[in-house]
């Protein structure tokens, strides 16, 4: 009797197990095209590293003074925070913002074929959080950070 | 609804800057109406494409945290007065607009 529980148990687990493959295999193949696309997973990832480690493949970046950063040290409206950068480095391809604080870190990516290494935007931020840039010059990733201090969030209704 | 989109250049040192200003909303799907307590669907702007004569130069993923109507900016070096610059956008509802200019 203590038997058919136990078979049960594991004949239900392996169909789950296999469900879930097949589940994976499934949801997984549209997520890689869109990613071609417009970057999703990197997008919603929650985490720093998530997302940088979702854009590049790597979350390792090695920190450069090459990078400029032009944004104020202090925001007082969270929702409009100017954002410029210039990256001097040789062959750069390309430049993405993240705010480590807020829920969906990764800002934008820019993919630059022809431009230079320049980017600039206007973004949300949450809270006071380090933001860091990422760029990627000839096949290596450099970063830079800078912190700002944000008087009143721009995420929330 | 067409949205209104408008592109500028401005030479400085042999390098000229593109600023693109797309009237969007930028919703991020995480706010709720006050008044009905139902959340706003998410509606941004993902991808701005530019181009310098016809030549893709940039394209610019962009997510639900850059602001409601974006400013955004590039540098290209080497472009001539009288070149093309275009920018193309669409965003997560299918919502698309682009804009011309000729470097001044």
């Amino acid at each position: 009797m203590t038997h058919t529980p136990r078979r049960t148990f594991l004949k239900s687990g392996l169909a789950l197990g296999l469900v879930s493959a097949a589940a994976a295999a499934g949801l997984l193949k549209p997520a890689r095209v869109l990613a071609a696309e417009w970057p999703k997973g990197a997008f919603e990832s929650k985490k720093l590293e998530e997302a940088i480690q979702n854009l590049f493949g790597s979350a390792q970046a090695t920190a450069s003074g090459s990078i400029r950063i032009k944004a104020p040290l202090q925001a007082e409206n969270g929702a409009v925070v100017p954002i410029a950068v210039t990256a001097d480095l040789p062959n750069v391809q390309s430049i993405a913002l993240l705010v480590e604080k807020n829920a969906q870190p990764l800002i934008a990516n820019v993919n630059l074929s022809g431009a230079e290494g320049y980017f600039s935007a206007r973004m949300k931020m949450n809270a006071t959080s380090d933001v860091h840039v990422i760029v990627k010059s000839a096949g290596k990733l450099y970063s830079a950070r800078q912190n700002i201090k944000v008087t009143v969030g721009g995420c929330g209704g | 609804m067409a949205r209104q989109t408008r592109i500028r250049t401005k030479p400085q040192e042999g390098v000229t800057e593109v600023l693109v200003l797309v009237s969007h909303p930028m919703e991020t799907g995480q706010r709720t109406d006050p008044k009905t307590k139902e959340k706003i669907p998410a509606h941004f702007i993902q991808k701005m494409t530019f181009t310098l004569n016809g030549k893709e130069i940039a394209v610019a993923d962009l997510g639900i945290a850059v602001s409601k109507d974006p400013l955004v900016a590039i540098r290209v070096k080497g472009a001539k007065p009288g070149d093309k610059v275009k920018v193309a956008w669409s965003d997560n509802q299918g919502e698309s607009g682009s804009e011309e200019t000729t470097v001044g």
